[in-house]
């Protein structure tokens, strides 16, 4: 057991460091890695890959680190497979408020270009908060049906709103479709820095309930009588897995695919339990979406694909096959 | 250990339940039946906290409830709701380690080697074992319960409520999972209250019974007390009958059928056939029957009664395999057939019938006196095994209670030894009037059609014709037997 945990982690790992690896590496301008650390050689291309490559691979590692662990956390929460940070109408909000910006033309002053993550994180905020309290309204229990019930409403009703304003748009046509799309292109250290605090108190939140998810994943009574406080955790949980969903959407845009795949790869490979799903899934997000990320930006070079279309390209494939393969192994 | 006082239980306004209040010690397990949505599940959902009650308290180990943190109360007392698929497949031993959550504590709690002794020993005693690697998703019904159960077991509670373990399982599980519950309380006092759908199961497995009827008790208290006929029917609404468990001093009950029968039950002398080889009644519907023949003795329903001619040297060690054989090579069914023996000539037996009021009465007996015995002197011989046996068979058209049918036995036995006396039949050893032969058969039949008789001693109707009936044809037979033997 100890050893499969082992292998679990290492191997997680060495795919990410490869991951990131390639990133940098790869690209129109063909750079060594080793780049990195020598400025004098070569200062364009150290320039390059410390301002353009570097902070966008590591953005599309903490997008796709933070989508998958809440993934991980919404599945285990809702005891459903096929929930991920989309279900509970989160990401729709995040995506509202970040089209809402380009809309109107927002813009605040004193944070200028941040105006756009920051209303997208607001949005997410506020209907996490919206559908908790709806589904509060109608059953106290907060039970999951209820919870998934209340996400498809706001899903639909903010996803109107949003082809409203798309169908409301002439200038901002273009800029809102290419932000829907999804792109970790472009955004630079400052971008980097404001999500970073967002993950990792995320990431905390969810790593302290790690052993409730597993309780709860046999119903909230079991859970209840074996001690957990569920209300309590499952409002961490909620939180913990907005806030991560609200600051990725907000700063790449709606990027599916990688809440959903990657819990459940990692489910497939390395079992269920949440002490380890959670940090796997963590790991394996980033390395996913930085690999991602690689092929939207080279496959058509010197044109690139919007990063959604590649995870769902790249995801749709690979989860069928695992999902294939395990349904054959248990015959 | 547990104690719920005056407890009530309700859905926002609807009221669930109310006002139920009652003690279970330690080492013991109550069961809480009654019929659909009588509100026992809500009521174990009160108990153990998982809902707020609108009335009343429980009181665990001498506390409130709501005296417990979260973590103490799953140490006190563990509640396994109704078996629900899981959408992740987990592997048993992490199913069984999720028990452990209320021992462990702190930001990094690690697992203890005690965590690590009580999963093992959950799963030892739950026969999981050899699962443990294996994801719970591929275990058949019965091992996801016993998983779940090991759960519940690692949590180390000493009260474990428990809402209709065996479900869906069949009896083969049902008895696993409830022997092993059945050890574990009564080797390691652990305390269960248990909601049942099945009374029988709760009977048999229960010390204390609590009987509900639209959220209120109908009845607490141990299962003879809490089973009645009357208060069955009466919380059910459905006709049932009880009787004994033939092991374990238990009631058992069985569902009565409102069949209508359509069909009218007679037996006449057509089902009779006498022959050399065997004596046969058959009948085109099965009759209550209590006999201590040798082929299917005790109270039964069969159609086919033989009464066989066999040789005196016959081998009685295997009689039960060569009487099974021989019923089926007569074309019989085994299940369905009632065999004795005799060493006298079947042909000479004595069929006699009576009309009566309720419907004709059949008599028929074959008798061989060489090994007549007084009953009263007996315990002056030695167990010594001679051919000569009275057997004795009476069909009643009517309907006959159970004491009826023991009171008829009786009758029939009380007549046969005053035909001995009358043929003054003489046992050799003492010298004195004989009371019957060491191997006598009786067998009392009815149709359960027609009058019914509550009881059948010797100046009932039915009484009547029994005593008499036996006592002509034992005559008859006895005087037959002498003719040949003289």
């Amino acid at each position: 057991m100890k050893k499969k945990i082992m292998l679990a982690y290492s191997s997680s790992l060495v795919i990410l460091m490869i991951s990131i690896w390639l990133g940098v590496s790869i690209g129109t301008a063909d750079v060594p890695f080793s780049t990195l650390w020598d400025q004098e050689t070569n200062p364009g291309a150290y320039n390059i890959l410390w301002s353009i490559r570097m902070p966008r691979v590591i953005l599309a590692g903490l997008v796709g680190a933070s989508l998958a662990i809440a993934g991980a956390a919404f599945q285990g929460l809702l005891k459903n497979p096929l929930a991920d940070p989309y279900t509970l109408g989160v990401s729709s909000g995040a995506s509202l408020g970040a089209v809402a910006t380009i809309f109107f033309t927002f813009s605040i002053p004193l944070i200028g270009t941040y105006t756009l993550p920051l209303f997208g994180m607001t949005g997410a905020f506020i209907t996490m908060i919206l559908v908790l309290s709806f589904a509060r309204l109608i059953d106290r229990s907060m039970k999951m049906e209820t919870l998934i019930l209340t996400g498809v409403i706001f899903s639909s009703f903010l996803g109107s709103c949003i082809s409203l304003m798309i169908a409301l748009s002439n200038n901002q046509l273009r800029e809102i479709m290419s932000w829907l799309l999804g792109s970790v292109s472009m955004r630079g250290w400052p971008y980097v820095q404001m999500i970073l605090p967002f993950v990792l108190i995320g990431f905390t939140i969810l790593w302290f309930n790690r052993r409730e998810l597993n309780a709860m994943m046999y119903g909230d009574e079991r859970a209840q009588s074996l001690g957990v406080n569920v209300k309590r955790r499952k409002y961490a949980l909620l939180a913990g897995g907005s806030m991560l969903t609200g600051a990725a959407v907000a700063v790449s845009g709606a990027i599916g695919f990688v809440g959903l795949v990657v819990p459940h790869m990692t489910r497939m490979l390395w079992g269920t339990d949440h002490r380890h799903l959670l940090t796997l899934s963590f790991i394996n997000g980033a390395s996913l979406l930085i690999i991602c990320d690689l092929v939207s930006r080279t496959i058509i070079s010197p044109a690139e694909l919007p990063i959604g279309v590649i995870t769902a390209f790249i995801g749709a494939p690979v989860f069928s096959y695992i999902f294939f393969k395990q349904r054959r192994a248990r015959r | 250990m547990l104690e719920v006082h005056n407890l009530s239980g309700s859905y926002g306004s609807k009221n669930i339940f109310s006002d139920i209040s009652f003690k279970v010690e330690k080492g013991k397990i109550l069961g809480i039946l009654g019929p659909n949505g009588c509100g026992k599940s809500t009521l174990l959902k009160v108990i153990s906290g998982i809902m707020p009650p609108s009335g009343g308290k429980v009181i665990i180990d001498g506390a409130d409830l709501n005296e417990y943190s979260p973590r103490q109360l799953a140490k006190k007392m563990t509640i396994l709701p109704q078996l629900s698929a899981s959408s992740f497949s987990n592997t048993v031993r992490e199913t069984v380690s999720i028990g452990r959550y209320p021992h462990q504590s702190g930001f990094f709690s690690s697992w203890q080697e005690e965590d690590e002794k009580a999963v093992k020993k959950a799963m030892r005693q739950t026969g999981v074992e050899k699962y443990e690697e294996h994801t719970i998703d591929h275990l058949s019904g019965g091992e996801q319960q016993r998983v779940f159960i090991a759960q519940a077991l690692a949590q180390a509670s000493n009260l474990l409520l428990l809402d209709e373990p065996t479900n869906h399982l069949d009896i083969a599980h049902q008895k696993q999972i409830l022997d092993m519950i059945r050890k574990e309380v009564m080797q390691n006092g652990l305390t269960v209250v248990s909601v049942f759908h099945d009374i029988n199961l709760a009977a048999l497995y229960c010390d204390e019974l609590l009987l509900m009827e639209n959220g209120r008790v109908k009845a607490f208290g141990a299962p003879h007390e809490v089973l009645l006929t009357e208060q069955i029917m009466d919380v059910y609404h459905a006709r049932i009958s009880l009787q004994a468990h033939p092991e374990q001093p238990k009631p058992q009950m069985t569902i009565l059928p409102d069949l209508q029968e359509q069909q009218e039950k007679m037996i006449t002398d057509n089902s009779f056939s006498i022959q050399q080889e065997y004596v046969a009644f058959r009948s085109a519907f099965p009759l209550r029957v209590l006999s201590s023949a040798v082929h299917n003795a005790g109270l039964g329903w069969y159609s086919t009664f033989i009464n066989r001619t066999v040789e005196p040297q016959y081998d009685i060690e295997n009689v039960k395999e060569e009487f099974w054989q021989y019923i089926i090579e007569q074309g019989f069914s085994p299940t369905n057939t009632i065999g004795m023996m005799t060493a006298v000539d079947t042909g000479n037996a004595v069929l006699k019938k009576y009309e009566t009021d309720f419907g004709e009465v059949f008599v028929v007996v074959t008798a061989g006196v060489g090994s007549a015995v007084d009953v009263s002197q007996s315990y002056k011989r030695k167990n010594v095994f001679k051919v000569g046996t009275i057997n004795t068979w009476v069909v009643i058209n009517g309907k006959l209670s159970d004491e009826a049918f023991v009171q008829a036995m009786m009758t029939a036995t009380e007549a046969k030894s005053k035909a001995l006396a009358h043929e003054e039949v003489i046992d050799r050893i003492s010298n004195t009037i004989a009371t019957g032969t060491p191997t006598d058969s009786l067998l009392i039949a009815a149709t359960q059609q027609g009058q019914y008789f509550q009881y059948g001693g010797p100046i009932t109707e039915v009484g009547q014709i029994i005593g008499r009936g036996v006592f002509e044809a034992t005559v008859e037979a006895i005087q037959i037997y002498k003719k040949g033997d003289s």
